[in-house]
């Protein structure tokens, strides 16, 4: 799925790296817990949460994942946006609760995360 | 690749916000090295876990990262409380992290078990009021 497909689907604001919404992302993940996220290997992935600090940036590069999504519209701080424009992560907002966002992403199309064996 | 390559990084036990910063390094000067994004991930997921623990569990330490011609060698050295029971810390799930540290996204007992699954080899040396040393090795394929 295209970044901007996610974009329109969730009615999202861009905040970062909007260069960059042409790129695809083939998996998803919906986590408050950065360890929980650090279990799964899959790169070009979507990251939706609803935590708010520069290490929620860190755990998306760690991953290779090229989008963040905050759910509620909870705002990042400047420190995660400088982190995310240095990554080369799109950052974007959606009022949407995480189960919502999930949930409209996985009936598009966006399914599945593979957890290493 | 003939010649070891050593980093060197002193993790700040004061501040969380800035842990991960030297897995953030490693990661970039191991892409400068043209390893596979597979080997550089791994190396750097394991790596970010261990810089985490430090933070949270032992107020910061150092982390050495050695590379060689077949592997890369993380070694990760706390003076931190030590690990009373190591078998049970690497138990998916078993925390001693505080209530604050899961509200920041961590401490779910996920941290060593992450740092086996994404190295060949993990050796933990732990004395209870001394430290820790964690030497993890990750292959280059």
């Amino acid at each position: 799925m295209k970044i901007s497909t996610l974009k329109e689907l969730l009615d999202a604001q861009v905040l970062t790296c909007e260069e960059n919404m042409g790129k695809h992302v083939y998996s998803a993940c919906g986590c408050d817990l950065m360890s929980d996220v650090l279990a799964y290997v899959k790169d070009q992935a979507v990251l939706l949460t609803g935590l708010v600090n520069p290490q929620v940036i860190r755990t998306a590069e760690m991953m290779d994942m090229i989008c963040v999504v905050f759910v509620r519209s909870k705002m990042p701080s400047e420190e995660m946006i400088r982190l995310a424009e240095e990554s080369g992560i799109v950052i974007m907002l959606s009022n949407k609760r995480l189960y919502e966002a999930c949930g409209i992403l996985y009936s598009n199309g966006l399914v599945g995360n593979k957890v290493k064996p | 690749m003939n010649d070891e390559l050593v980093f060197h990084f002193d993790v700040d036990g004061e501040d969380f916000t800035s842990a991960g910063q030297a897995s953030v390094m490693v990661k970039k000067n191991l892409r400068r090295l043209g390893l596979s994004p597979e080997i550089i991930r791994r190396v750097s997921i394991a790596m970010y876990e261990g810089e985490i623990n430090m933070v949270i569990h032992a107020g910061g330490g150092v982390a050495d990262v050695k590379v060689m011609e077949d592997r890369i060698e993380i070694v990760l050295t706390d003076h931190g409380p030590g690990i009373s029971n190591i078998d049970m810390a690497m138990q998916e799930g078993f925390s001693t992290a505080t209530d604050t540290i899961r509200t920041l996204g961590f401490g779910a007992g996920m941290g060593l078990p992450n740092m086996k699954r994404y190295s060949d080899t993990m050796d933990i040396k732990s004395t209870v009021g001394v430290g820790t040393t964690i030497t993890m090795t990750v292959n280059i394929q």
